[in-house]
């Protein structure tokens, strides 16, 4: 350990403390000021509890598609890391291929394979059954985030049960636990970190998308990053959607805060390719 | 119990690839909507590689994703190695400022950006200070916290005896630094870098909020064109970048197979 290799970091953290330290500095001050006049203001922040509503729906239904990732991708990363190692990489090199590809184009085959006139309501029209409305509704938004999302769940829980010791599995199973309290006592709380992280990764960006609900979702489906994204690209406000991008920044941390709580990562970790 | 989680299993590969299938397959279509297949053509390829505007994005994308993962890999490397000589409170700030981009949802570090740029704009009196630096600015932002990420466990697991050897044995400090250090944490900054690069070529939603009329990326050209048709000769850029990531990450797997065999070997010398 030398001192003097510290020093090695100092053009990162200068870079970190102009283009994202000073930034959140930035945004604050165009939360807290008039677009018109650039006085300080908090009158004009008064509405922004009306998009409560907006805020809670945002959160329900990315936390919705949080467990559902969780659901799917638990048997998944299991059923990965039992396998052998050469299949291992190979299904992992699966699972991680389509986060590279782009999602606005995948999001895009989801339409075409769920409005109304679509594939998979064309093939139901075959079998007789028909039309159903399968987009523009919550169903659709929870879909799109849940398919975008899921390698972001299976990543960081693989990682971790596939680390789980196997002779723990053997000791619970030679001290007499059946097959549902060897999961439930031993796997389940040694993938701990796993689920937190791959919860966290799933609600980050699912909580703030925008692309997602304005392809499948309806005008009733409007999140807030939809609100964020009119603020700065239509109905020009930056100062609303500073203010908005705030509460959603702080609403991020503490939820992620909270999950945290039930590890005692370090948070030096990550799922590397 | 078994085999139904592998049922499973290839039921969820099946979901998270059927969508890729729906665009290769209309890449071949003679229609241009998605959900109809009119009949096989090739003419879609022919049009992409004439299409200079396209390829002009393409190019864009890549020079903007190889330019941020190469500084990002610079700076990323030495502020890893620099940080794995911290300890305490220091230490944990700097990992605390490195969490911010990556706990902050896109939309938010997009925001933030564009705020600050525009702010600078304001101050140097320019009316479009958004363009290719700012947009090379924020990739390399996103990008730095993955390359520490990826480093910092390469250095944890490094023998800190070996750097020392090597001044032992008459290395010179920067010639121990390169011919040990930097080689014993190659693997940390070449998936660092890869990470880095894919995340930069794919990135839309900061991208968008940083880019400017004059220089813009494939995926925020592509986010404009959806809300018109989309040409389908964009399925058959997709096709050809499914099978040059397919590549990329066959190519990983190889040299990460490598790496492995390599430490198991070096470890029963």
């Amino acid at each position: 350990m030398s001192k003097k290799k510290r020093w090695l970091s100092g053009p990162y953290v200068l870079w970190m403390v102009i283009f994202t330290v000073v930034p959140l500095g930035v945004v604050a001050y165009f939360a807290l000021t008039d677009n018109i006049t650039g006085a300080f203001t908090l009158q004009k922040r008064a509405n922004v509890g009306s998009y409560l509503p907006i805020f809670l729906r945002s959160v329900g239904l990315s936390l919705v598609s949080a467990v559902i990732c969780l659901l799917i991708g638990y048997p998944v990363a299991y059923c990965i890391a039992r396998t052998k190692p050469s299949t291992q990489r190979l299904l992992y090199l699966l699972v991680m291929l389509p986060m590279c590809m782009s999602f606005l184009l995948r999001t895009l085959a989801w339409v075409a394979l769920l409005e109304d006139t679509g594939i998979l309501n064309t093939f139901l029209g075959k079998l007789g059954i028909g039309p159903l409305p399968l987009i523009r509704n919550y169903a659709a938004v929870i879909l799109g985030m849940a398919y975008n999302y899921l390698p972001y769940m299976i990543m960081p829980l693989y990682s971790v049960i596939v680390k789980i010791d196997h002779r723990l599995v053997e000791a619970a199973q030679d001290l007499g636990c059946n097959s549902v309290q060897v999961f439930s006592r031993v796997i389940l709380p040694l993938s701990l970190p796993g689920i937190v992280s791959g919860v966290t990764m799933v609600f980050v960006p699912a909580v703030s998308t925008f692309y997602i609900s304005q392809k499948l979702g309806s005008t009733g489906t409007i999140l807030i990053g939809d609100v964020v994204e009119s603020q700065f690209k239509g109905a020009y406000n930056p100062n609303l959607g500073a203010a908005l991008s705030l509460v959603l920044m702080a609403l991020v941390f503490v939820c992620v805060g909270l999950m945290n709580r039930f590890t005692d990562d370090d948070g030096e970790e990550i799922v590397t390719i | 119990m078994r085999r139904a989680n592998r049922i499973f299993t290839a039921a969820v590969f099946v979901f998270l690839y059927v969508p890729m299938f729906v665009l290769i397959l209309s890449s071949f279509n003679a229609g241009r909507d998605l959900a109809v297949f009119e009949g096989f053509t090739l003419i879609q390829y022919a049009e992409l590689f004439r299409d200079e505007d396209l390829l002009r994005l393409l190019l864009n994308s890549a020079i903007v994703a190889v330019l941020s993962s190469l500084i990002a890999t610079a700076l990323g490397t030495m502020a890893a190695i620099g940080i794995h000589n911290m300890r305490g409170k220091l230490r944990s700030l700097v990992m605390t400022m490195t969490n911010i981009p990556m706990t902050n949802p896109d939309i938010v570090t997009g925001v933030s950006l564009a705020l600050l740029f525009t702010f600078i704009g304001g101050l140097l009196k320019t009316r479009n200070v958004m363009g290719f630096v700012t947009l090379l600015i924020a990739h390399v932002t996103f990008n730095l916290p993955y390359v520490i990420l990826s480093v910092l466990p390469k250095l944890r697991q490094m023998d800190s005896d070996l750097e020392e050897a090597a001044l032992d044995l008459g290395c010179t400090p920067v010639q121990a630094f390169f011919k040990v250090v930097i080689h014993e944490i190659m693997p940390g900054i070449i998936s660092g870098g890869l990470m880095a690069f894919t995340m930069s070529l794919d990135d839309f939603v900061i991208s968008y909020f940083v880019y400017g009329p004059r220089f813009v990326t494939l995926p925020v050209e592509i986010y404009t064109f959806t809300k018109k048709p989309l040409h389908p000769k964009v399925y058959a850029l997709f096709t050809v970048m499914f099978l040059a990531i397919l590549l990329v990450m066959v190519l990983m797997n190889v040299l990460q197979a490598r790496d492995d065999r390599r430490r198991k070997a070096g470890r029963s010398h």
